[in-house]
This record gives structure tokens, sequence and C-alpha cells, in this order.
């Protein structure tokens, strides 16, 4: 387990968590930490076992084995000591859609006992800084999806919990809304709020993360920084991009004796990319064989490598992809 | 799953509150939804018109007049079929991801269930209120005590209460709101109509007479028949409130056990 605490003590400990639904092993033996005031990302496709994690350490499901607390307290036989200390937002918004956003937040402080007077301030402040003032009033079923991922996301910060549980929070966001909403993550990591972010999107555990669970079938199968995880890939990739869609199988011929390990083809944008060591040297040997095969090139070049890339090294397929079959040459 | 002492203090302390906090939110909902209440209003009354104008002039009830033989029961028949609300509001918010919400925060765990009980029955008072309105409207009158007259729609009140808590734990039970909707009227429409709701039972078959005498509905709609005309209603009111209590014996502890132990 790596240690990058500063000396901070973590504030979320997993050890050994089995769980299994019948048949389906959920959880096969997970154990991790994440400190006080950092952000770790838990990345992996559906069905990774992501979301049973989250369900564990925010006390909705219990462990078939192993244990979890957070803030000290175990996540099974101090329930009641752990929920006031988190906040959950989940893959659905939990918001009731006749209730105005204010009354829902309003509901959910009430629900945490804070006295009529602090409910109302508490939720004056997050529909601010939600952006969610002009909205207050109206029925949340009027709200776009942006709108209630917002809400949702308040009503889990209504307690200022210490450890926020985020489980794939711009899942069915347009772009734009999920932009938005990783602005309003980054504020809240700003202020200290320790953050468990589950998502299947590997830009999003790039942008917000400082640590990297990567999660397949239930157990973790690597861990580390972007950049740890982005070396442990073979470096540097050197990527072709032909105008001529027929020239792509002369270029994965010359890439594959070229680099190392199998090259990537993308037929929509008509690339092709492979790992490579000593990549300048390795460029210039490309170029040379593609001019000496007649190929227009239409841009070549050599970068660090994708999350995308790092799973499919890591785990013979692609992330976005339910893991089944096509280890090579998945596209 | 462990109940701690913690949880149990955490109940005793919060439940009061809490429970009306889910009150709110439900009648709240009532009351944005018009449609919700408008369904759950006009139905019990065009059943009474129906019944009272189309099988009225059918139906031999002695010297009783149909209409008052057939109000107690209707009210009862409501309160029945508005019971499956309970399951299918529960159902909406395991589905919508509320109840997930509600179990993460360090609320009373019996609220979600009670609260939403509360507000169905409070929907209930409203619904009986009007049904007897339309009642009076169409002729029904009372034949009894004053003190018999205010029992009888708290019967029926009661009765529905009982039966949320069954409703409650197949809404908690099962995937999706639709689900709790099937699986409450496919043992509801027997229950009520091998009653005395719409008929004396003595007309039926002798193999269902014997169902239909034994069926809690029919000893409630013969104690609320007994309160509103007059006549004998201590024996089946007694064993009514034995049903009653038996029934939320069982399904109180299921409901809430099914709402523990939602995944």
């Amino acid at each position: 387990m790596a240690d990058r605490s500063n000396g901070s003590a973590p504030i979320v400990v997993v050890r050994d968590v089995h769980k299994s639904f019948g048949d389906v092993q959920a959880l096969a033996g997970v154990s991790l930490e994440i400190d006080t005031g950092t952000v770790l990302g838990l990345l992996g496709p559906n069905g990774a076992g992501k979301t049973t994690l989250v369900r564990v350490l925010t006390t909705l499901l219990d462990p078939d084995e192993g244990s979890a607390t957070v803030a000290g307290f175990d996540v099974r036989r101090e329930r009641t000591r752990v929920r006031p200390l988190i906040g959950l937002a989940g893959q659905s918004a939990a918001i009731d859609d006749t209730l105005t956003g204010r009354e829902n937040l309003e509901m959910v402080a009430n629900l945490y006992h804070m006295g009529r007077a602090r409910a109302a301030t508490r939720t004056g402040e997050l529909l601010a800084r939600f952006d969610l003032t002009d909205a207050a009033d109206r029925a949340a079923r009027t709200y776009s999806g942006g709108m209630r991922r917002r809400l949702d996301l308040a009503a889990s910060l209504v307690a200022d919990p210490e450890v926020l549980f985020l489980d794939e929070p711009t899942t069915g966001l347009d772009p734009q809304a999920r932009l938005e909403l990783w602005t309003v993550i980054r504020e809240l990591v700003a202020t200290g709020t320790t953050v468990l972010l589950t998502t299947q999107y590997l830009e999003e555990a790039d942008q917000l993360a400082d640590e990297i669970v990567v999660i397949d079938h239930g157990r973790i199968i690597a861990q580390g920084t972007a950049a740890d995880l982005k070396a442990r890939s073979g470096g540097e990739h050197l990527t072709v991009r032909v105008s001529d869609l027929a020239a792509l199988d002369q270029v994965r011929e010359v890439l594959e004796a070229e680099g190392e390990g199998p090259p990537t083809v993308d037929d929509a944008t008509g690339t092709v990319s492979v790992a490579v060591s000593n990549g300048p040297a390795r460029l210039a040997g490309v170029v040379r064989r593609l001019d000496e095969a007649e190929v227009a090139i239409a841009d070549i070049g050599l970068r660090q490598p994708t999350l995308d890339e790092v799973f499919l090294s890591l785990t013979g397929h692609r992330a976005e992809s339910e893991p089944a079959e096509a280890p090579t040459g998945a596209v | 799953m462990v109940v701690s002492m913690d949880a149990l203090r955490v109940e005793a302390r919060y439940a009061p509150g809490d429970i009306l906090q889910l009150w709110k939110r439900n009648m709240l909902a009532y009351r944005r939804q018009p449609d919700l209440l408008v369904f759950s209003t006009i139905q019990p009354v065009m059943f009474v018109l129906l019944f009272a104008y189309v099988f009225g002039g059918a139906i031999q009830t002695g010297p009783v007049d149909y209409i008052d033989f057939l109000l107690p029961g209707i009210l009862a028949q409501s309160v029945l079929f508005g019971s499956t609300q309970t399951g299918v509001g529960l159902a909406v918010d395991v589905t919508s991801g509320m109840i997930d919400r509600y179990r993460t925060l360090p609320m009373a765990r019996s609220a979600v269930v009670a609260g939403r009980i509360l507000a169905d029955t409070t929907r209930n008072v409203f619904v009986v209120g009007l049904m007897l309105g339309v009642g009076f409207l169409i002729g029904f009158r009372y034949h009894g005590t004053v003190a018999g007259a205010i029992a009888m729609p708290f019967v029926a009140v009661l009765f529905g209460q009982t039966f949320c808590w069954i409703s409650a734990a197949i809404g908690t039970s099962v995937r999706r709101a639709e689900t709790a909707q099937v699986a409450s009227f496919v043992w509801l429409f027997p229950l009520v109509f091998v009653s005395s709701v719409f008929v004396p039972v003595e007309t039926m078959p002798d193999w269902l007479k014997v169902v239909a005498e034994n069926s809690p509905v029919t000893h409630t709609v013969n104690a609320m028949r007994g309160l509103a005309l007059g006549t004998d209603f201590w024996e089946p009111l007694v064993w009514a409130l034995a049903w009653m209590a038996g029934i939320m014996a069982v399904f109180v502890p299921l409901a809430v056990w099914r709402y523990r132990s939602i995944q």
C-alpha cells in the first residue's frame, strides 16, 4: 500500500473485504486506504465492484468477510457513528421529484437533526454554491440532468461530511454538465473534504484523483498516481494517423515491428498506436519505413499513454467495454 | 444486520420527529401531484355511485336500504385498495435511490415506512370523509348511536392502516413499483369480493360462504354496519380488532425487516 500521506493518517481503511451476491463475487478481497483530504479515484468498468465497495463503506451493505472503518468507526458495528460523518451521491440522483430543490435539502438537513434555523441557512448556502438559487423553489422534476446531479451532490454535503462518496457522479451527463461538475468537485477538494470517487471514465480519474485504484472483477489490479500508471504501460506511445484508411493495415504492420506489444487501431480516426521504448529512434525508423512503403502520413508523434491504454495493458480489455473476450486487437 | 444499543438510542430519540419529516414529504407529494389525489378519490366515489345505482336494485338486503348496507362496505374496500399505494410509494423510493440516501442518514430506521403509512392514513381519513359526504347526498343515513356513527369511519381508517403494513412489506421486497401494484391487487380483489362488502354472504355457495364468513374484511365490515345501523357490532368488532392485531403482529416486524435488508 503506497503511503503518500505527508504524515496524515488514513481516514478510510478497508481490509480484505469480500462480498458475493449468489454466485457472483462482487468483491474478492479489496484492501485500501484513503488519506485525509485526498481524492481516491476508483476506476473500473461496469460490474467491477466499485458500487459494491461504496455501499459497504456507506453502511448500506454488510461485507461477507473483512472489515472497513471510516474515521476509526467500523462500518458494520458502528453504523450510527459512521453515518453523521459521510455523504453519498449515488449513481441515480436520490432526490424527490415532487419536492422543490429547497425542500429536498431542508428535508435532508432536518433528518440530520440540525434545527430549523441552521437547516434553512445551510440549505441557502448550498443552493447558492451549486448555482441553484434561481431554481430553488421549482419542483425538482423540472430540473435538467446536470441540475439534478448538483442538487444530489448538495444533499450529500448538507452535514459537511468528513468523507464524501461519489459513485459515478457524471455518468449520463452531457460534456458541458460534466465539466461543470468537475469544477464543483475540485472546489470541494480544495476545502479539505476527503473524496472517494468511482468512475468508468479514465479522464475523470486523471482529472480529479490524487491516487487511482484500478479495480476489475472485484480485485485491485493496480494502484498509484496517474503518472505511475502511465509509466507502467510501457512509457511513451507512438501514434500515426493516416488520411487514407486503406493504408491502416500497412501502418499496423510497421508499428508491430517497431513497437513493444500489439498496436491498437482506431478505424474511426484512422490512427494506429503502439508502446515504444527509445521513442525518438523508433520515430525515425517508422517514418523511414512508411516513406519506403509510400504511405502518406497525416500526423505522427510521441505521447504519454492514455489511461485507456493503461487499462488495456493491465487487464487485456478496454475499460469502457464489459469484461469479456477480445483481449487483443480490441479497437 | 447488527442492531446495536446505539441504533436503538437513535430510534428512541429521533423516531417521532423523523416520522413527521417523512409524513410531510409524502403529504407534499400528494399536494403536488393532483392526479394522484384525484385518482385515489374519484375511484372510490365512482364505486359508491356504480354499486348504489347499478347493483342496488338487484341485491336483496332485507329491511335495510342497499345504500345503508353498501356504504360501510365500500369504505372498507376503498381503504384496502388505497393501502396498495404504500407499497408502490416505497418501491418507487427503492428504485430511485431515495431509500439509499435515507439509509445513509443518521435518522431513525423506522421513519421511512412509518412516515409513509402515516401519510397514507391521512389520505384515507380524507377519502373516507369524502365518501361519507357523497353517501349522504345519495341517501345514506345513520340509524345507530352517535358514538357508533363516529366510530364507524374510525374503524375503516384503522383497517386501512393495518393493510398498509402488508403493502409496505411487499413494496420493500419487490424491484419495481408496477410489481408492487400487481402483487397487491392479485390477492386484494378476491379478499374484498369474497366478503360482505357488496352482498350478504348468505347468497354465496357453502364453501365460499365459509371463507367469506371468516374473512377479516367481513368481520370489519359487519362491525362497521352494526355501528352505523344500530345493530349488533360487538362480536364482529372483537373479531375485526383481533384480525388487525394479528396482521400487525406479523407484518410490522416483517416490513421493518424487509426495509432493513434492502440491498
